[in-house]
């Protein structure tokens, strides 16, 4: 395998699709290398896909430029192709090779295994992949006692003591499988370290806890295990010392990722603090401290320690053929190809193409990070990433670039040219500019509402389009870029809500003394009688104002973001008069009191406006202290529903499905004219969800202010559209990571069934299923009768975007019942004709 | 007090009943059809005597043809998903007003002469089409509540699952019992407690059922070892259940059963107006 000293050309660490592209395409080029895989067989992460996963080519405008294929189909085959063609090419593969440590510098590395034995190279392609390692246990494990950290198919134990310890969804799931047959005669017990199930869907946890009540699965809480033998396990419990028989052991605790031993690679040590901490400036250094950063990378791949290279899901390019692409690619710069261009140039290319000038897409990426002052620290890679997430776009003068109250998520840059901002929208012809190389409608990314001013090109004008993710990859990669967002983003905020002709002169003493402060849901921003004079603008999420009348809680208020409280006390002098907690975890800006006060006392507008203001809350808690004594049942009624719906996730919903109980008669024509609006299946579940005095929440999008489900989409796939939905657009793989992102369960995985013989055929003739979603069994015989293979992807509520008339649910209930609300309504359908 | 959101432009439909939409729009518009009607009647002056050929009876049979068309059409929108500004909340409010205001135009269209023929076996059936419509705007504004106050927060796969684990539950549980005993179990268990008459599902009364007999047993017998008293409790926990469901199916089936009568009366009355229709044109 070595070259001539026992030291070879590359090394290649992790056989994902990546790794094992560069080890195609360097035994190719006949460049001495060695692939280290960790596990017993190549690429871990697609080898532990579900069973007969299709796994998909996106994005299918991106060329393949691999020396192995790679085409959409079943993961059995795809790993098969690999297998053979790796063998056909007499790539170098080393198996059960983890690499644990790498030493020494470029010409001469060395890295260690796991089973102790080392490999020389010349240069390192690391491309490990993002998956880490699973968390392991940490009692003492005796000789013999089986311990596994997966499970693939929990069909395949019988009649066995199995214990799954950590109660995450993962953990859970492999429970419920392994009990899931009684036939299989398993007794399964599941332990979790805490008193509740904090990490776990709440859908996971009450089935666990059903099948508990069956007493089919044994649950033990605040229970760590201390020990596990051959046939037996030991837990350390609440009540002491507990012993049970166990065959099994199904460790699932979370993994760690892999950052800590990349940053390692080549690095020096040094205590700190009593601990052995890496010196500044040595080892691969990644962008930021931020859970999504990744190595800071030269557009060749190399890291900041020479030699070693990170390319795949590491350097955050998470696609199979992103990932191959770059294993080439790697290989042809190893071998001095430097002017080899990105797979993605044509994509780059046709982006840029409406651009004025003709410019190559070299010259306008140097322009975009020469002008635009949040890029300047960004890598021409990152940059060039950045780019394929995001829309350059050439507007005329005058021409409007958004309007207000549009929805909108995105963040510009203007890259050459300036734009005007109409401030007063009664009158578009007061303006305020921005400049060259400036920002805009940062608000929406950070408040996930609607735009706020109608922003007009004052010039011919070029300006970046960042999608949500984008921005928010890029705030986590360059922290100057977030400082700077942070900033105007504060300013913009208070310009806004304040309005008056204000300037940012004006703003400039609160703005430097404001801090931003994240709060948990529940956590007491304001106390009633408390005299601390902040004032608060909500920036993201949403808080609550209660007054306490005779020790109970009494809902006065929702505020959702881009509201601001705490004027009052800071105006009058008086106590605070009301608590303000957050409805769900916010953020929020806090400014001091005195500041405030000075701002008023120089702008005599602001201050008209912020006594009317405040004039309306007043009266609000005039009424509610008058009515003290009558209020009871009927407030109590009043805060309640309004804590139902917060928890049920509405305080963080942009626009929810509500059905009123009292007015629905269970047809169902909600949910089937949802399946017949989008391809042939429901994403609505009418009956399941909570409810409360007749208020019912059904499983259904929330279009969360800021999705939860968006956070991990390997192809961005899910995007907020003109009208605020949240949607999936084509490029889904099917993953499911959203499904389990996502709190309110509403993200199914499921294949579009084949289409079904119309209204009329099935009225007259009886053809068909008729309307509504098919059942399965119809899908699946028709889908088999067509012979093709239709893939799971993800599907959701879109609102109906591009329908028009609007949701079909609420356009089909005969009765009423659904209605749709926003959180601007919420409050108003909490009082449906009961309070007052 | 803060700046709030701004409102979405154009929601579809407002937090209010189909009976209350657009504050009675259709029932303004339902009364006035039918005043109008009433004082063209008195007005009009039609020789020898009001009657279903005279002119004005034309023009209100002509009326009350459309208006049962139109009504008739409820069926096919409730079931085409088709793009546009509609709501089925607005159809079904127009539907029931303007279907209540056929009572007084077809009466008069008539001109109060009936008997054994075809043309007053389509007069009534649509009566009986429009009686049955009534119980249905009454079980729909007063069962949803029940409905949903018997259902708590559980849907119906829930409901059946939580059966299904109980009688699992009760299968291993009766295991020790005697012979008799378990066999007493066992035949509640193997009873389908779904398949039930059309009426015992309306009245909701079930004097078969094995569980509450089974439970009868046992209440029985004062000494139950702690193996039996372990199969009553889950017994009563299974009549619980099956008493939820049970309710679940007599509240569906009352929102429903009448559009048994009201679609086939509505495709009868079709007939008999088409037969009402050709009969008067050519049998003159
Ligand atoms: C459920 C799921 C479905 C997906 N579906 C698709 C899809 O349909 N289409 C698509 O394009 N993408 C899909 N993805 C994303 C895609 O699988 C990954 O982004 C891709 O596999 C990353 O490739 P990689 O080569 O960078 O790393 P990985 O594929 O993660 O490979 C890393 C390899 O390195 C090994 N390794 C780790 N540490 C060491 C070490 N210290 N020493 C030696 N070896 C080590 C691992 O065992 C593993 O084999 C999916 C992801 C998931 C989780
Ligand atoms: C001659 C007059 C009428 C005709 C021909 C008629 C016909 C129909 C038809 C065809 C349907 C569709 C049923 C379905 O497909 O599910 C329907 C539904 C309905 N009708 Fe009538 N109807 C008439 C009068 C009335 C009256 C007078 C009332 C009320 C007082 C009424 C109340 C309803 C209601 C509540 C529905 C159910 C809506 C739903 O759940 O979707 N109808 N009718
Ligand atoms: S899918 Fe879930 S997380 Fe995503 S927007 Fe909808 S409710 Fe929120
Ligand atoms: S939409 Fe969901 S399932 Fe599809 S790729 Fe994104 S995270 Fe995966
Ligand atoms: S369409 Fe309306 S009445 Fe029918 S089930 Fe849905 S919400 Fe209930």
């Amino acid at each position: 395998m070595a070259g001539t000293d026992g030291i070879v050309d590359v090394a290649i660490v992790g056989s994902g699709p990546a790794g094992l592209s560069a080890a195609a395409h360097a035994a190719a080029k006949g460049m001495s290398h060695v692939l280290l895989e960790k596990t017993d067989h190549l690429s871990d992460t697609i080898y532990k896909y579900q069973k007969g996963k299709h796994v998909m080519a996106t994005p299918s405008h991106l060329v393949l430029r691999a020396d192995l294929d790679f085409d959409a189909g079943k993961r059995e085959a795809i790993l098969d192709t690999w297998n053979r063609q790796l063998g056909e090419a007499q790539a170098n593969v080393m198996l059960n090779a983890e690499v644990t440590a790498i030493e020494g510098a470029a010409g001469d590395f060395k890295l260690t295994l796991k089973n102790g034995r080392t490999v020389r190279a010349k240069a390192v392609v690391m491309a490990i992949g993002t998956q880490g390692n699973p968390n392991l246990v940490r009692c003492p494990v005796g000789e013999g006692a089986v311990v596994q950290y997966q499970l693939d198919d929990p069909g395949e134990y019988v009649d066995e003591h199995i214990v799954v310890i950590g109660a995450g969804d993962a953990g859970i799931e492999n429970a419920m499988g392994l009990a899931a047959d009684p036939q299989q005669g398993n007794k399964v017990t599941i332990v979790n370290r805490s008193r509740d199930f904090a990490t776990a869907k709440a859908a996971n946890v009450q089935a666990l806890l059903a099948m508990e009540g069956e007493g089919r699965i044994t649950v033990m809480l605040e229970t760590t295990a201390s020990a596990i033998n051959q046939g037996e396990i030991v837990f350390d419990t609440r009540d002491g010392e507990v012993r049970a028989p166990c065959d099994r052991v199904i460790a699932r605790m979370g993994s760690a990722p892999p950052r800590a031993f990349v940053e390692a690679a080549c690095a020096e040590f040094e205590e700190r603090e009593g601990k052995r901490a890496i010196k500044a400036g040595t080892g691969i250094a990644f962008t930021s401290a931020d859970r999504v950063a990744y190595p800071r990378l030269t557009p060749t791949f190399e890291s900041t320690v020479p030699g070693i290279y990170v390319i795949g899901a590491l350097a955050g390019y998470p696609l199979i053929k992103h990932c191959m692409n770059q294993g080439h690619d790697v290989i042809e710069f190893l071998a001095g190809n430097t002017s080899l261009k990105p797979a993605d140039e044509p994509i780059l290319e046709e982006k840029f193409a409406d651009l004025p000038g003709k410019q190559s897409v070299d010259e306008w990426l140097a322009l975009f990070g020469r002008n635009v002052v949040i890029l300047q620290e960004l890598s021409t890679l990152q940059l060039r990433e950045l780019m394929l997430d995001s829309d350059a776009r050439y507007f005329k003068a005058g021409e409007v670039i958004f309007t207000r109250n549009d929805p909108g998520s995105s963040m510009f840059a203007i890259a050459q040219g300036s734009v005007a901002v109409e401030v007063n929208p009664k009158d578009p012809s007061v303006t305020v500019p921005i400049g060259e190389g400036l920002i805009f409608g940062e608000v929406g990314l950070i408040s996930g509402r609607r735009r706020g001013a109608t922003i007009r090109a004052a010039e011919p004008t070029i300006a970046l389009e960042f999608s949500r993710n984008a921005a928010l990859k890029l705030l986590a990669t360059a922290p100057s870029a977030a400082r700077a967002v942070n900033r105007i983003s504060i300013e913009r905020q208070l310009l806004q809500m304040f309005g008056s002709g204000l300037t940012s002169e004006d703003l400039e003493e609160i703005v430097e003394a404001a801090v931003v402060e994240d709060k948990r849901a529940g956590e007491v921003i304001i106390e009633e009688g408390a005299d601390d004079k902040d004032v608060f603008v909500i920036r993201r999420g949403s808080v609550v104002v209660e007054k306490s009348i005779g020790g109970h809680p009494v809902f006065l208020n929702y505020l959702p973001a881009g509201s601001y409280f705490g004027e009052m006390a800071v105006i009058d002098g008086s106590k605070r008069t009301a608590t303000v907690k957050s409805a769900i975890k916010s953020q929020v800006v806090r400014f001091p009191g005195d500041a405030f006060n000075r701002l008023l006392e120089r702008k005599p507008a602001l201050r008209e406006k912020a006594l009317t203001d405040m004039a309306a809350r007043r009266k609000l808690n005039a009424f509610v202290e008058e009515r003290k004594e009558s209020f009871g049942d009927a407030a109590d009624y009043h805060s309640q529903t309004a804590q139902f719906l917060v928890d049920n996730g509405i305080g963080e919903a942009t626009d929810v499905l509500l059905i009123d109980e009292t007015l629905c008669v269970g047809c169902d024509n909600c949910e089937k004219a949802c399946a017949d609006s989008h391809d042939g299946l429901s994403r609505l579940d009418r009956e399941a969800g909570r409810t409360y005095a007749h208020l019912h929440v059904p499983t259904s999008c929330r279009h969360c202010e800021h999705p939860h489900c968006m956070a991990d989409c390997p192809p961005n796939a899910i995007k907020r559209g003109p009208d605020g939905e949240v949607f999936i657009d084509e490029t889904c793989i099917g993953c499911g990571n959203c499904q389990r992102n996502c709190p309110y369960g509403v993200i199914r995985m499921d294949a579009k069934p084949p289409k079904k013989p119309g209204l009329l055929s099935w009225m007259f003739l009886g053809l068909g299923p008729g309307p509504g979603e098919a059942s399965y069994s119809w899908r699946k015989k028709k889908a088999e009768a067509s012979g093709k293979e239709v893939p799971k992807v993800a599907i959701k509520c879109d609102m109906c975007s591009g329908i028009e008339g609007g949701p079909a649910c609420v356009r089909a209930c005969p009765t009423g019942a659904a209605i749709r609300v926003g959180p601007e309504k919420f409050l108003s359908v909490a009082q449906i004709g009961k309070v007052g | 007090m803060a700046t709030l959101a701004p409102e979405k432009a154009g929601r579809p439909t407002d937090h209010e009943s189909f009976l209350v939409h657009k504050r009675f729009r259709w029932l303004w518009i339902a009364v006035l059809l039918c005043i109008a009607a009433g004082v063209g009647y008195a007005y009009a002056d039609v020789k020898p005597r009001p009657n279903g050929g005279s002119w004005y009876g034309y023009t209100l049979g002509t009326i009350a043809l459309l208006l049962i068309v139109w009504l008739s059409l409820l069926g096919v929108r409730k079931r085409a998903m088709t793009e546009g500004r509609w709501s089925l909340k607005a159809w079904t409010s127009a539907h029931v007003y303007l279907g209540l205001s056929l009572v007084v135009i077809a009466t008069l269209h008539t001109g109060f002469q009936l008997g054994w023929n075809i043309h007053t076996l389509a007069y009534a059936l649509m009566m009986l089409v429009i009686a049955s419509g009534l119980y249905g705007i009454t079980v729909y504004a007063k069962l949803p509540e029940k409905l949903s106050n018997n259902r708590g927060e559980m849907s119906k796969r829930q409901m059946v699952e939580s059966l299904a684990a109980l009688d699992r539950q009760l299968d291993a549980a009766a295991q020790p019992l005697a012979r008799e005993e378990s066999d007493r179990v066992i035949a509640a268990l193997e009873q389908d407690p779904f398949r039930a008459g059309v009426l015992a599902r309306l009245t909701n009364s079930y004097p078969g059922c094995r569980t509450a007999r089974a439970l009868k047993d046992f209440a029985r017998d004062h000494e139950l070892d702690a193996h039996e008293q372990r199969v009553a409790g889950l017994l009563h926990k299974r009549a619980a259940q099956l008493a939820q469901i049970r309710r679940q199916m007599q509240l569906r089936a009352l929102l429903d059963v009448w559009l048994y009568v009201h679609i086939p009366a509505t495709v009868a009355l079709l007939g008999a107006l088409t037969a009402h229709v050709v009969s008067v044109f050519f049998y003159w």
